[in-house]
Formats: C-alpha cells, sequence, structure tokens
C-alpha cells in the first residue's frame, strides 16, 4: 500500500462519518415521514443539512469508488467503520460529549478489528492455473 | 412508527446496500486501478470507462433504494437502532455477499475483523 492509497482510505472514512452526522441532524430537524407520505423521503433532499450530508457522501463515493478499484471490497467496507471511532473521540475532545464505558469498548473493538485488517492482503490475487504436471512417461519421451 | 416497519426499512437498507457494494465492486474491478488509470488516461477517459458500465449503474439504483430506506428508518425511529443494527448487519452480509459472488479470499481475519467491527459499531452507537 502507498501513501496515496492511505490516504485515499482517511478521506473516504472522514467524509462518511461526517457526511452520515449532516444527513442524521437534517432528517430529525425535518420530522417523522409518514407511510402513506413517502414522497416527503424526496421533499427530504432539498433540505440544507440534508444538501451537506449529501455533497460530504459523494465525496465519500469518489473515494470509495477509487478505493474498491485497487482493494477487496471485504477489505475497505470494515476500514470505513473507523470513521465511527474518530466520531466518538471527537465528540469528547471538541463537544465535551462523556464516552462512556460501552462505547469505549465500542472504540476497542472497531480498533482492533480494522488492525487485524489491515495486517493482511488488501486484494485477493486470483490463483493462476497449475501447468499440467509432466508424467514420467512423457519426462521420458522428452529425453 | 410500528417497530415491524422500522425493521423492513432496516432490512430493505442492508439488502440493497450489500448488493449495491458488491455491484460497484464488479464495476471497479473491470475498470482497472484508477490511480494507474489516471496516470495513462485523462479524468473524462476514466470517467467514461467507469459510467459506460452497465454492472456500475446497478449499484447506484440498489444504493439509491438504500438511500431511501435510510432516509425513512430515520425518521421513524432513532439513529441510535437504525445506525447499529444497520451498519453492523451490513459488515457481515458484505463480508458473505464478497466471498459467494466476488469470490473474494474472506479468511479467518477477514470474518473476525468483520465480527469484531460489526459488534463494535453496534456498541459504538447504541
Amino acid at each position: 500500500m502507498t501513501f496515496r492509497k492511505y490516504l485515499v482510505l482517511g478521506a473516504m472514512i472522514l467524509f462518511n462519518a461526517f457526511g452520515d452526522v449532516a444527513l442524521s441532524h437534517g432528517m430529525k430537524k425535518m420530522g417523522a415521514i409518514h407511510a402513506h407520505r413517502l414522497t416527503d423521503a424526496v421533499a427530504a433532499v432539498f433540505t440544507p443539512w440534508v444538501v451537506v450530508g449529501i455533497l460530504l457522501l459523494l465525496g465519500f463515493f469518489a473515494c470509495y469508488l477509487t478505493a474498491l478499484s485497487w482493494a477487496d471490497l471485504s477489505y475497505v467496507i470494515p476500514a470505513t467503520a473507523l470513521g465511527y471511532v474518530v466520531l466518538a473521540l471527537l465528540s469528547q475532545w471538541l463537544l465535551g460529549e462523556t464516552v462512556t464505558l460501552t462505547r469505549w469498548a465500542g472504540i476497542a473493538l472497531v480498533g482492533g478489528g480494522v488492525f487485524v485488517l489491515a495486517r493482511g492482503p488488501v486484494l485477493t490475487v486470483p490463483e493462476k492455473p497449475r501447468p499440467p504436471a509432466v508424467t514420467a512417461d512423457a519426462a521420458e519421451g522428452q529425453s | 412508527m410500528n417497530s415491524l416497519y422500522t425493521w423492513g426499512a432496516i432490512g430493505l437498507l442492508v439488502a440493497a446496500s450489500t448488493a449495491g457494494d458488491v455491484l460497484l465492486s464488479v464495476a471497479m474491478k473491470k475498470t482497472g486501478d484508477l490511480g494507474d488509470l489516471r496516470r495513462r488516461q485523462a479524468l473524462g477517459a476514466v470517467a467514461t470507462r467507469i459510467f459506460t458500465q452497465g454492472t456500475f449503474w446497478m449499484g447506484i439504483a440498489c444504493m439509491t433504494v438504500a438511500f431511501f430506506s435510510l432516509l425513512v428508518a430515520l425518521s421513524w425511529a432513532d439513529v441510535s437502532l437504525v445506525a447499529p443494527a444497520a451498519t453492523s448487519l451490513t459488515f457481515l452480509t458484505t463480508a458473505v455477499a464478497a466471498k459467494l459472488f466476488l469470490n473474494e479470499n474472506v479468511d479467518q481475519r477477514r470474518w473476525l475483523s468483520a465480527v469484531l467491527v460489526g459488534v463494535g459499531v453496534a456498541l459504538l452507537a447504541w
């Protein structure tokens, strides 16, 4: 993995985390969408916080597609979870929120999961078909 | 809102998201390493290479379904239920789908990672 590829993964993680927060905030401000008025979900797309969320998630999407072009899906998806750890830590440092014991356990598990993942290969290399085994008869014929 | 509706939206979100991820992965593997391509081709040519793939647009369609399911689920239930439930399940379903449909080498290391991350995210968002 080159530094540039780590940079793509880092940007993907941050865009995803902040995009999710903006979307969640926007939808909470909008209120509940009722089953008989699902078209309200389309109207939600044009509210400011949802627009910010969508722009951030577009940034995530560009990085995500780039990562998928050189890494396995089963590598890229768990890596995105590191964004939740970043958010939990930021919420404590910047917003003064208390990180509970449960959240610390979550941070440890996600961090451990990504650490385990990062020590393995990024991409599955398809196995090349083995050349046919040379039989004793064929070997004698060649000599 | 009825919890059956909420879990229906979460189920649709997980299924559509997993299908979208698999289709996009297929499209991007066919496209090739974007870093290498950008060194040889202009941005427009690389974009055309991606956007002319059917699997890319099928992936986008699935992601669109997932996105609206998320919006609806978030409006019906707290993010503290929707986020951990949907994301943890998606980590596991994606690992299964990557092995089944993409023939990725999902070895013990990746299973362990998917489970740790899935449980961890659930705890974080709860």
